[in-house]
């Protein structure tokens, strides 16, 4: 985009070339024991790619069940195994890998760094999520072991006990759940040690904490939010295998257990969960939008201190999910106020958000579409999302398909539509070539068109009172029709993540040939060669205000003057 | 105990009112919509969600609004002049604006709500209440009338309440097995059923007919076809109805043969017929079988070949049900149903 270039004071010429190719097994071998930031990174980001493949194709066949009442193409069983998987799959094994392989490719190059703080950490906790994800879907070859044919879990992703122990889930596929996610639950907790490790101690000279890219700060944030709500779910889970091994009783309540603590157990997790999954998509907003309106984010310093706030809120409101179990009214009202309380620092970002866009000069890329997408679809979850917390409200649409439709407005309409935005963003400086704009921009626009066919009338299913996880419905309900407009919807997302993929592959030979910013941008990542070299930086750059190459680009008006 | 919203929203509450109503034209006569409140608790949260998406329609109003204007008025043109846009870092006035209005709508929407959670949750038990338990079993319900010493399944019973005799029927919830979760969308929110817990809830009915739920808390393979019915019957019509239930069950002489396979066979080992040697509650009594319109958690209509299929077959109905094929032969099959059919 851009067309002069600049003094490069702080990279280097063109990378020098890697090492001789080598053949097929050689290259495999080079993959497989790497250690390097960007390799890792690219790896979780294939992971991911092929898991939200697999974890979409679910999806089709859960709304083809549901297409029409009284469906016979899946089983109740495989059915349950289907939506069970899906959403295990989708944030355990797209979702957060997905994120952590931007934070591995992007933090280091963006705090001028070499490498991650631990790389060899780094290598081991890739491996240790990418076997999690194997583990898991083993299961459908393993899961019943001894005791019959295969087999996946089918308790629901949310997987409350008792259901869960052995006299409700004989055979071994719970187990392969359980162990999945407290294996790649460890990758994870690795990945968030060395992303803080390398943010507290990887800076390059003149970076202080309050000149660090949005980007790095989220992740930063992301990664202790991580350190304190995967340690609950491991935990839980270990409890879960004592019980189903070790003749335990924590959750089994023919022995006097508690299903409500594994609840407690599970939300206390899951709900920061959303957060570790949601600031990430935040945090690529707030690189992307300012580059594509040409203006510098505005009230940085704000933006900082909302992250931090919903961190620390995030982890007080876990039992909004619990409104109907019976816990007494001032209990009720306690997590009616946090919850509400989440969106005052939410709405400040969304503000500033608008704020960015006033009075810039707005292109619109495809990166830059799929983040408007995630601005609108964004305060519509968080609008929803406070209706949810007015506990009475909750009462009638907890788990029915008003709340399936607002958290898949968060789940796609907000994070999915950031990380496509990523991936057009950032696959320029990954493999040196552009995704194609036009195939990005049909992308785009399908998917926005069935995301909205889909999750804007399942809104209205759930008010409808069509409850969640049921693998079909009586045809008396007046669910038939919008049940089928929700299908076709899914359909045409089907179709816009096929494009995507066709995209995707295709650029990598096809592409047009990016350049090192193509952007035209001012992060640090920008001022290194696409791809960057194994080292990254031949000499470690120094900076002195928030957005380096601005300075660079216009040493007569640079940012340092402003920052206070 | 309506709520009235606050004079100055009634405006935006009607125009979200226009835009449920939308979505109430899309609903059946059988649709269990949150959407046409029949019940006093109902009501409460019904008129407490205008009073929310009135506030939140206003937000999305505003604040998308704006979004589409900067989008529309500050697009790259190519008339723009050379150079970037001016750069703005922030402002510290305008930061504190956007913080302090949110935080004056969470204090109203909060105190708003907070009214409601006390006045539905800790509403006062009327001596006159009706009480009843129900326990959740994968795939079905179980409810007891400990007052009136009955005990029945999957359709709920409970009277109509008026202005002149207010009747509230006061439930508590447990469960036998896994968790469930009690949903009549149009009498009360949804309560759950867990076991070594006992939970609550209540309702007051304002107009007779049936009404539609299911379980709402995945339980199993089974949980799509735990459905729910119940009842709302006028003071006749429930006076009649607990009559007949507290009556034991019929012995009618035509139909010994059935009695005696139902008594030999593993049948009596999961249900209770009154008067009988069948005494197991581990699937639904069956005392008065044919006052029930459903078989099976209200899987399929209770009609004599439907029934004969369900005791020959459950898994054709509702595979991964826990009642197991009994292997009976056409003869006995026969038997049981002509049985099952005088236990009105």
């Amino acid at each position: 985009m851009s067309d002069y270039s600049f003094p490069v004071s702080v990279t280097i010429e063109p990378t020098a070339t890697e090492p001789a190719l080598g053949t097929f097994l050689e290259r495999l071998h080079g993959w497989v024991v790497t250690v390097d930031h960007k390799r890792l990174g690219i790896l979780y980001i294939l992971y991911s790619t092929f898991f939200l493949l697999v974890a979409g194709a679910e999806a089709l066949l859960i709304r083809l069940q549901l297409a029409y009442p009284l469906n016979h193409v899946l089983s109740a069983q495989v059915y349950n195994r289907f939506f069970t998987m899906h959403g295990t799959t989708m944030v355990f094994l797209v979702g957060m890998p997905f994120l952590f392989g931007f934070a591995n490719y992007i933090v280091p190059l963006q705090i001028g760094a070499r490498d991650m703080a631990f790389p060899r950490l780094n290598a081991f906790s890739f491996w240790l999520t990418a076997f999690g994800g194997l583990l898991l879907y083993y299961s459908f070859l393993g899961g019943a072991g001894l005791f019959g044919v295969g087999n996946a879990p089918d308790v629901g992703w949310f997987a409350y006990a008792p259901l869960t122990e052995r006299s409700f889930s004989p055979g071994h596929a719970t187990d392969y759940w359980a162990l999945a996610l407290i294996v790649s639950g460890f990758g994870t907790l690795g990945t968030a040690i060395n992303i803080i490790a390398t943010v507290i101690s990887m800076r390059c000279k003149g970076m202080t904490l309050m000149r660090m890219p949005l980007f790095t700060w989220l992740l930063f944030v992301v990664s202790m939010l991580t350190l304190v709500t995967i340690t609950p779910l491991t935990a839980a889970q270990f409890m879960l295998l004592i019980d189903r091994y070790l003749g335990g009783h924590f959750f089994d309540t023919q022995a006097g257990g508690s299903s409500l603590i594994w609840i407690h157990f599970f939300w206390i997790f899951g709900h920061p969960e959303v957060y570790v999954l949601v600031l990430p998509a935040f945090a690529i907003a707030n690189e992307i939008i300012p580059v594509f309106c040409r203006k510098a984010i505005f009230g940085y310093p704000a933006m900082v201190a909302a992250s931090v706030a919903i961190m620390f809120v995030s982890l007080g409101v876990w039992a909004h999910h619990m409104f109907t179990v019976g816990m007494t009214s001032a209990s009720n009202a306690f997590f009616t106020l946090s919850t509400m309380l989440v969106g005052v620092p939410t709405g400040i970002k969304i503000f500033n958000w608008i704020a960015t866009l006033w009075g810039g000069r707005i292109r619109f890329t495809t990166p830059m579409l799929f983040c408007i997408g995630f601005l609108f679809q964004f305060l519509i979850a968080g609008l929803t999302g406070i209706m949810l917390s007015v506990s009475p409200w909750d009462w009638q649409l907890h788990n029915s398909y008003f709340v399936i439709a607002h958290f898949h407005y968060v789940l796609v309409g907000a994070i999915v539509f950031c990380i496509f935005a990523a991936i057009y963003y950032w696959y320029p400086k990954a493999t040196g070539r552009l995704m194609d704009e036009t195939l990005g921009k049909w992308h785009f626009w399908l998917f926005l068109i069935g995301f909205h066919v889909t999750f804007d009338t399942m809104h209205l299913l759930g008010l409808l009172g069509m409850p969640r996880s049921i693998y079909t419905y009586q045809p008396d309900r007046g669910w038939n029709f919008i049940n089928l407009v929700v299908s076709f919807g899914g359909l045409i997302q089907g179709i816009a993540v096929l494009i995507f993929a066709y995209n995707f592959i295709l650029s990598y030979w096809r592409g047009k040939v990016a350049g090192d910013d193509p952007w035209d941008a001012w992060t640090l990542e920008w001022a290194t060669s696409s791809p960057p070299p194994v080292y990254n930086f031949e000499e470690l750059p120094e900076v002195h205000s928030r957005r380096p190459l601005w300075d660079l680009k216009h040493p007569d008006d640079p940012d340092w003057e402003y920052e206070s | 105990m309506r709520v009235v919203p606050t004079r100055c929203l009634t405006c935006l509450g009607s125009a979200a009112a226009c835009l449920l109503s939308t979505t109430t034209l899309l609903a059946q006569n059988r649709t269990p919509t949150t959407l046409a409140p029949a019940s006093t608790p109902a009501h409460q949260i019904f008129d407490l969600s205008i009073f929310v998406a009135a506030i939140t329609g206003g937000i999305f109003l505003v604040v998308g609004g704006l979004l589409a204007i900067a989008l529309y008025r500050f697009r790259a043109r190519t008339t723009d002049p050379a150079g970037e846009p001016a750069q703005i870092y922030g402002s510290t006035q305008i930061e504190l604006a956007w913080t302090v209005i949110p935080i004056l709508i969470v204090v109203v929407l909060f105190l708003t709500t907070a009214r409601i959670i006390f006045a539905v949750q800790d509403a006062p038990k009327p001596k006159t209440a009706l009480d009843v338990t129900v326990i959740g079993h994968q795939f079905w319900w179980e409810f007891r009338y400990p007052k009136f010493a009955i005990v029945t399944a999957n359709e709920l019973h409970i009277p109509v309440s008026s202005v002149s005799t207010p009747e509230a029927t006061f439930l508590k919830l447990t469960s036998a097995d896994v968790d469930h979760s009690f949903w009549i969308p149009q009498l009360a929110g949804k309560t759950d059923l867990i076991a070594n817990r006992v939970n609550s809830t209540w309702m007051d009915p304002q107009r007779p007919g049936l009404y539609l739920g299911q379980c709402a808390q995945f339980c199993g393979s089974q949980h799509a076809l735990m459905l729910l019915r119940v009842y709302v019957d006028t003071p006749d019509q429930f006076a009649a109805w607990i009559k007949n239930q507290q009556q034991p069950a019929r012995q009618d002489p035509e139909a010994t043969a059935g009695r005696s396979i139902f008594e030999t066979q593993a049948c009596m080992n999961c249900h209770t017929i009154s008067g009988t040697a069948a005494t197991g509650r581990f699937g639904p009594d069956l005392t008065h079988l044919m006052s029930r319109e459903t078989l099976a958690s209200g899987a399929m209509e209770n009609t004599p070949a439907n029934l004969r299929e369900w005791i020959k077959s459950p898994d054709t109905f509702k595979r991964g049900a826990l009642m197991p094929a009994m292997q009976l032969n056409d003869r006995q099959l026969d038997a049981v149903t002509a049985y099952l059919e005088t236990l009105k």
